[in-house]
């Protein structure tokens, strides 16, 4: 099975690397565009994958509080739930701050003019 | 990012053209998150106007719902601020009714929401940041300064830099959250209407009331709590 992971980075460098050669025969955008984008795309999936670790990671535990409080006491179950959603919401705008980073990096990229032309 | 096919294009697209021509704005594609701002406050203004017009004792439907969101808004206050929260309470409704209207008339297609863009939503970060210092300021005098200093004195060179930028992130953090979670709600319906059309996008729709409540619930929690900090006297 060590050949197939070898063969599977091999693939990777091998796309990677011929992209501009492959792409460049499009006319209507640059090699130069599309390798400053390659590299961006990377960048976004591994970010917001980064991202979401964290937030998945607290905001099971804030649910984890959340079921022991109200399997202790039921009754105070309408108190733990606006707590827990309070908490989720919190933990939730970390991973958003992340996805406005990658949406800014998509979309509205304010280097692309450097690598245009 | 494409421009959306929107219900209020009628105005919209000729005051592009008035402000393209008259005063040389060449942005009219940013008019519509304008003129759909207008058309909340114009409807709820408008709301209250008719609503108020005739006050009875007994109240009849719409005075009847209209205080029941008043009353329940009160109460949330009180029991966060305290009993002179009562003071920024026409400040924390309007944010609270004026953001919930928003969010949930992002659902409807044609309708487009304010607060997916980062305009508005800074705009009101940035009022209630204002309104904390301003009040810090007038309750305490020149001793708020010792709120960012910390409990020990001689801990003031760490505390203060560290205190300012803790509050320098919160006007950043009510935008950045608001605006992430709209938007990108926004975005994930777009998304998923070209992958899967038709009556399949459907739990997304539900995933968007949902945000839309909780995000102006922690919009009005975090404002009032911001307020009523500024005002509590130290620790």
């Amino acid at each position: 099975m060590k050949n197939v992971g070898l063969l599977f980075i091999a693939a990777a460098v091998f796309v990677l690397i011929g992209a501009p050669v492959i792409f460049a025969s499009e006319g209507s955008v640059g090699p130069e565009v599309i390798s400053y984008f390659k590299w961006i795309a990377i960048a976004t999936g591994i970010g917001m994958g980064i991202a979401t670790f964290g937030t998945g990671i607290g905001q099971g535990n804030g649910v984890r509080g959340a079921c022991d409080g109200i399997a202790r006491n039921p009754e105070a179950s309408g108190k733990i739930i606006t707590a827990l959603m309070i908490g989720l919401a919190m933990i939730e705008s970390l991973a958003i701050y992340a996805l406005v980073i990658e949406l800014i990096l998509l979309y509205a990229n304010p280097f692309l003019k450097y690598v245009v032309g | 990012m494409e421009h959306p096919v929107l219900l209020l294009d009628f105005i919209t697209h000729p005051l592009a053209h008035f402000m393209e021509k008259y005063f040389n704005l060449t942005d009219g594609n940013h008019l519509y998150h304008m003129t759909y701002m207008w058309f909340y406050m114009l409807l709820l203004v408008g709301i209250s106007l008719i609503v108020v017009r005739k006050l009875k004792m007994v109240p009849g439907r719409s005075q009847n719902f209209l205080e029941v969101v008043i009353g329940g808004l009160k109460d949330f206050t009180v029991n966060t601020m305290g009993e002179d929260g009562l003071r920024f309470f026409p400040l924390i409704a309007t944010l609270a009714i004026f953001i919930l209207v928003a969010n949930l008339g992002d659902i409807i297609p044609g309708f487009y929401s304010p607060t997916a863009n980062i305009n508005t939503n800074a705009s009101m970060a940035i009022v209630v940041f204002l309104l904390t210092h301003i009040i810090g300021i007038k309750v305490h005098g020149i001793r708020y300064v010792k709120q960012f200093t910390g409990p020990i004195w001689w801990m003031a060179p760490i505390m203060i830099p560290i205190e300012i930028i803790g509050h320098l992130a919160r006007p950043l953090s009510l935008t950045v959250r608001l605006f992430g979670n709209i938007f990108g709600e926004d975005l994930v319906l777009v998304i998923i209407l070209v992958l899967a059309p038709f009556l399949i996008p459907m739990p997304v729709l539900a995933l968007m009331i949902f945000t839309a409540l909780i995000q102006t619930l922690v919009f009005t929690l975090l404002a009032m709590m911001y307020i009523s900090g500024a005002m509590e006297e130290g620790h």
